[in-house]
């Protein structure tokens, strides 16, 4: 399927987010909450800029900033519109976050966030993607990192 | 070797800013140097007039985990600067047992003491304990994580004994992988100048890459397992037990746990001023027949724990305000 061929139709209010990796937006979708939002994913997508892709459309819902921080992880290198009454308001190439607050689940068992139930804190760095915790000061790597993402 | 006199007016001037002692990470070189300066102004200082330091102060000692030298140290050093203690050296004492917090107890023992010294097995206690607590929090160890005073009183020892801790050659032996005796004081060599770190550990046993990764630049770090080689080029000579209790197959702890031990004869390949340092206990990598020879600097060590401890509770008192 040719990309000018996919038929999803526009939002009104909520985000679309294109140029995601193959298989994150069902990561995405379980990452946040969705409620009683209508989320439409197009999956495995041809893209002339990435061979493959996928597409997320999200209405009727407002993002909070640690919803978006998930997705600036799990989307890396894609692009998140914000839509308000059918138009654009922001748009977002996505990278990564600087810092991730309450995203993560810390990989360490003795770690102190996991005894007492606490918000995680992690200070991330890039290339090559690494996330050090606040508390016990480990350090998670791009593979820890994507399975340690808190579910929505 | 004394410091140059703008130097010692830089240190002197300084200001020490922490308000907590949780991670070596936190703390610059220029602080550094303030707490070694301030842990040999308290050495030479007179009995009578130390013992008014922490007069009518009262300095909690939490001890999650046994300790022997920390504890001790640390108990010493609140003793030593007129201070009262209050705590626990055994958590089955304590609300611990009934399954109380940690953030529970410390917002309780905060409104009890002036300074809280503690050690918890749970790594990252003493970070979340300073993040609530409105006194100083002094990490005393957080499972495998931070004991920075055991790093500032390593960093003590090395200056003492050479004068300075730039351009020193130190190996680091044994348990790289786990200790995090080593870990803290790679770290804090990199704060200083022109320091060359030798990793000598068996092939299971190395530093951690990230470690090496992040002080790589910083200090000029060479990885090895033969130890006879690099001997002659040492200052210093870091042995580390290797922890038993780090191994899931007592197969793989016995394949490497006499990897390294250092005897006497070592000393024939060494340079006159080598030392040998540990962070105690040790179990069998330094025979006994080194206690007595110049090269064992590993008691004096123990001890210097005291005046680095005391310097660091006169210095944070009065850095957080006390309810």
């Amino acid at each position: 399927m040719s990309e000018k061929k996919i038929h999803i139709s526009p939002i009104k209010n909520g985000t679309a987010i294109d140029h995601l990796p193959v298989g994150t937006s069902l990561k995405i979708l379980e990452a946040i909450n969705v409620n009683d939002a209508t989320c439409t994913a197009a999956m495995n997508v041809e893209s002339k800029k990435m061979g493959r892709k996928d597409i997320l459309f999200i209405e009727g819902k407002e993002l909070n900033e640690t919803e978006m921080d998930k997705i600036r992880i799990l989307g890396k290198n894609g692009t998140m519109n914000i839509i308000k009454d059918s138009k654009i308001s922001k748009k977002e190439s996505i990278d990564y976050p600087n810092e991730a607050k309450g995203i993560l689940t810390c990989a360490n068992e003795k770690c102190i966030t996991n005894k007492e139930g606490l918000i995680t804190k992690f200070s991330l760095k890039k290339n090559p993607l690494s996330a050090k915790c606040f508390y016990c000061e480990k350090s998670m790597d791009k593979k820890e990192i994507m399975n340690s993402i808190k579910k929505g | 070797m004394s410091l140059k006199a703008n130097e010692k007016n830089s240190i002197e001037s300084g200001t020490f800013s922490l308000t907590d002692v949780v991670s070596i990470a936190d703390i610059s070189r220029k602080e550094i140097e303030i707490v070694l300066n301030k842990a040999k102004n308290l050495e030479e200082m007179d009995k009578k007039e130390k013992s008014k330091i922490l007069e009518n102060r009262v300095v909690a000692s939490l001890f999650f985990e046994p300790s022997t030298r920390t504890r001790l140290s640390f108990e010493t050093a609140i003793q030593n600067l007129g201070g009262r203690v209050i705590g626990f050296a055994d958590p089955g004492v304590s609300s611990f047992k009934k399954g109380e917090t940690l953030s529970d107890t410390i917002k309780m023992i905060e409104r009890y003491a002036d300074i809280i010294v503690m050690r918890h097995f749970i790594e990252g206690a003493a970070r979340r304990a300073a993040e609530i607590s409105q006194v100083p929090i002094i990490n005393g160890g957080d499972g495998a994580n931070q004991h920075p005073t055991q790093t500032l009183l390593d960093l003590y020892t090395i200056k003492k004994e050479f004068g300075k801790i730039d351009g020193i050659t130190i190996g680091l032996l044994g348990d790289l992988k786990y200790g995090r005796t080593v870990h803290s004081l790679a770290y804090a060599l990199a704060k200083f100048n022109d320091a060359k770190i030798y990793c000598i550990s068996p092939e299971q046993l190395k530093m951690p890459k990230e470690i090496i990764e992040d002080i790589k630049g910083k200090v000029k770090v060479i990885e090895t397992d033969d130890l006879n080689k690099v001997l002659p080029e040492l200052d210093v000579l870091y042995a580390t037990r290797i922890q038993k209790e780090r191994f899931a197959d007592e197969k793989d702890y016995n394949k490497v746990k006499n990897a390294f031990i250092l005897d006497a004869g070592i000393l024939k390949k060494t340079k006159k001023q080598f030392r040998i340092m540990h962070p105690l206990p040790r179990v069998n990598e330094i025979k006994t027949e080194l206690d007595l020879t110049p090269a064992a600097l590993y008691f004096e060590q123990a001890a210097n724990g005291v005046p680095v401890r005391e310097a660091l509770l006169a210095m944070l008192l009065g850095k957080k305000k006390v309810i």
